[in-house]
């Protein structure tokens, strides 16, 4: 964003969204306070047009529940989103439909995302009858225009058929055309290819990349690093519902900072083996974060004393971190890397 | 030569359809496998690897037909059908089943569930069976008091894990594990492969894995075969698979596998689809989708042809490149 001067196209800022738990009839009878689980829980970050970001982490460390509500599918419950400049956290539904075509999402299954009945014509013709756009010439030539980026070329040779006939490659191919058909300025890609097999991931992902490259904003969801490494600019790690570390794709992958990082990224299975730093125990119920920094329970730096000798074993465990800034340059928040960049500063 | 603990010798498997016809699912599988050895069997979906194990176990639906053989210590086991089968099922052989971790029986307790294998091979009754239950609950990570608690109580990770302990109830000499890492995180996927590891090498276990996933194999096995369209394309060690592939379809299958430490690579898709088992398929089954077919690969099929020390592959190539000047 600081490159061209030119504003991100989108901005979030500290954004929290929440759901409520339910507290059992027992609890509600003893008039137990409401419970929510905070699946975001303070998350900053600013994208591009013509970048891509993938938001990385394990399931329910809140990077779909973050990716919803930046295009309000779900209600926030604070912070902001501003959108080509204009805060959209409050729009009215009316207020907010010009801006829904600019921003689009492709789902993680194809099988279910599209309707069997509908044919890939109807399917992708659909939003812009939505949006009372064209005449019926001029939609048949849009969808046309939407399948030729999503690579399904000759386009008259999918326009007519149903889902069914296609294999899972081709219906996430249609199901980018009935994404892009509206010239949508933001891309949520909610992991696009896990339901894919390996031999047709790389041809959807070359898709996004190419539809990034000619400016489009994308936000990619994924669990998976290895698909980040190759193919985003930037990547923000996520654990509990916070960004615990991000920056330019090389940086993060090459020089990881936060412990949760180096332990997420040493367990990705490769065909070269490396050494692994294999986490004890799962994710904690987010209904009850833990204090101080939240993923201390689980950190090997504490557990294999460095914390200590660093002095900030404490601070781990009982002081919160700040919501991390969105940044271009590579950021962390980690007590540990804050005091080892505070002791090198000073040599 | 000595007798392999396990090897399937041209198997084959057909599915009968409903509307009449036949769907050739496995079609001339030959792999073998010695005791404590961990083995990956890889391929895209829908090429015959479940279908494969299933037959292993002798669980295929009643509209499958199999022929060929797998033998077990030298003994065909398909040799009579569920007569010979069944004394080896979960006694000798057992499996964990793709999703596995969300088929435990949801209104009883999970030590129940891992004892029923138990009582049902007559391995042990009662407070026996209870405590080897807790032993296996402990040796696959997971407190014994938790035999007591159901399978919602339990997370994804531990309820996989859980699985695997059953698969062990009967104290197999192989175990056939699905897919069992597909449904999980990465760190959860970590743990539960360095289970698999370690139970192989305690117990002396032989693993067959089955994934999609070229990475976990090259991770977790020594040796792996690569299946396409129902046949195995190429078998060999890890090693020579990925440094030295004798069949197209496996470099290009390691190609479009994204790999982290390869910078900003692009990785590459192979083009095409699969072809169709519910029609005879003419030549090489890959050929459509090759990169390197040549005259022969169209017409004849390639036989699956010894290249290297435990390395097998099935393409033309191989044949060209050895006897250029032959015919």
């Amino acid at each position: 964003m600081s490159t061209n001067g030119s504003k991100p196209l989108l901005e979030v800022e500290d954004l929290v969204a929440s759901y409520p738990v339910g507290r059992g009839l027992v609890g509600a009878a003893k008039r137990e306070p409401k419970l929510e689980v905070h699946a975001v829980d303070g998350v900053s970050f600013a994208l591009n047009r013509g970048e891509m970001l993938a938001l990385v982490g394990e399931s329910g460390c809140g990077k779909t529940s973050t990716a919803q509500s930046v295009l309000r599918l779900i209600e926030t419950s604070g912070g902001s989103i501003r959108f080509d400049g204009q805060e959209i956290t409050g729009l009215s539904a009316k207020d907010l439909r010009p801006l829904r075509r600019r921003m689009q999402i492709v789902y993680q299954d194809p099988y279910e995302s599209l309707d069997p009945r509908f044919r890939v014509g109807a399917t992708i013709e659909e939003p812009l009858q939505v949006h009372g756009i064209g005449s019926k010439d001029e939609r048949r030539e849009e969808v046309k225009r939407a399948l030729e980026l999503a690579g399904l070329t000759p386009p008259e040779l999918y326009i007519d058929r149903y889902p069914h006939e296609l294999s899972g490659g081709q219906r996430q191919r249609v199901a980018i055309a009935a994404s892009l058909v509206l010239h949508p300025e933001l891309l949520v890609a909610d992991e696009p290819v896990s339901m894919l097999d390996v031999s047709v991931r790389a041809g959807i992902l070359s898709i996004l990349d190419e539809l990034r490259d000619n400016g489009l904003a994308v936000l990619m969801i994924t669990h998976d690093l290895s698909t980040a490494a190759h193919y985003a600019d930037r990547i923000a790690v996520m654990y509990l519902g916070r960004i615990v570390e991000a920056g330019p794709t090389e940086e993060v992958l090459l020089a990881p900072r936060h412990p949760y990082t180096r332990a997420l990224l040493s367990v990705v299975p490769e065909i070269r083996a490396v050494e692994h730093v294999v986490l004890t125990g799962e994710i904690p119920d987010p209904t009850r974060v833990p204090a101080g920094c939240r993923f201390h329970p689980r950190c090997p730096a504490l557990a294999d004393g460095s914390a200590d000798a660093a002095g900030v074993a404490d601070h781990c465990r009982g002081t919160a971190l700040p919501v991390l800034p969105a940044a271009d340059e590579h950021s962390c928040a980690c007590h540990l890397v804050a005091a080892l960049v505070a002791g090198g500063d000073r040599t | 030569m000595t007798t392999p603990l396990l090897a399937l010798e041209d198997l084959n498997v057909w599915f009968e359809l409903p509307g009449g016809g036949e769907l050739h699912a496995v079609r001339g599988v030959s792999f073998d496998l010695e005791a404590g050895e961990r083995f990956g069997l890889v391929g895209e979906s829908g090429c015959g690897k479940t279908t494969a194990m299933l037959s292993i176990m002798g669980l295929l639906p009643p509209n499958a037909t199999v022929a060929g053989e797998v033998r077990l210590d030298g003994e065909n086991i398909l040799a009579r059908g569920e007569e010979t089968v069944s004394p080896h099922r979960w006694d000798d052989i057992a499996m964990v089943f793709q999703g596995a971790m969300n088929a435990f029986n949801p209104v009883q307790t999970v030590g129940s569930q891992i004892e029923e294998p138990m009582h049902l091979h007559g391995v042990a009754e009662g407070k026996l069976a209870r405590r080897q239950a807790e032993e296996l609950l402990e040796r696959v990570g997971i407190p014994k008091d938790r035999a007591d608690r159901f399978p919602h109580e339990f997370s994804g990770g531990m309820r996989q894990r859980a699985a695997i302990a059953m698969a062990l109830a009967c104290e197999p000499k192989i175990l056939l594990a699905d897919e069992p890492t597909t449904a999980l995180d990465v760190m959860v996927q970590a743990q539960i492969l360095e289970l698999l590891v370690s139970l192989a090498s305690d117990f002396n276990l032989a693993l067959i894995l089955v994934t999609h996933d070229l990475p976990v194999v090259a991770q977790v096995c020594d040796r792996a075969a690569v299946m396409y369209a129902g046949e195995v394309a190429e078998s060999a060690s890890i090693d020579a698979l990925f440094h030295t592939p004798k069949h197209p379809y496996t470099r290009l299958l390691f190609a479009a596998t994204p790999d982290l430490r390869a910078g900003g690579e692009r990785v590459a898709s192979i083009p095409g689809a699969p072809p169709r088992l519910d029609k005879p398929i003419v030549g090489c089954p890959f050929q459509p989708r090759c990169d390197s077919a040549f005259a022969p690969c169209a017409t004849e099929t390639p036989l699956l042809k010894k290249v290297g020390d435990r390395h097998v592959a099935a393409c033309h190539l191989n044949d060209h490149v050895r006897e250029p000047a032959t015919a």
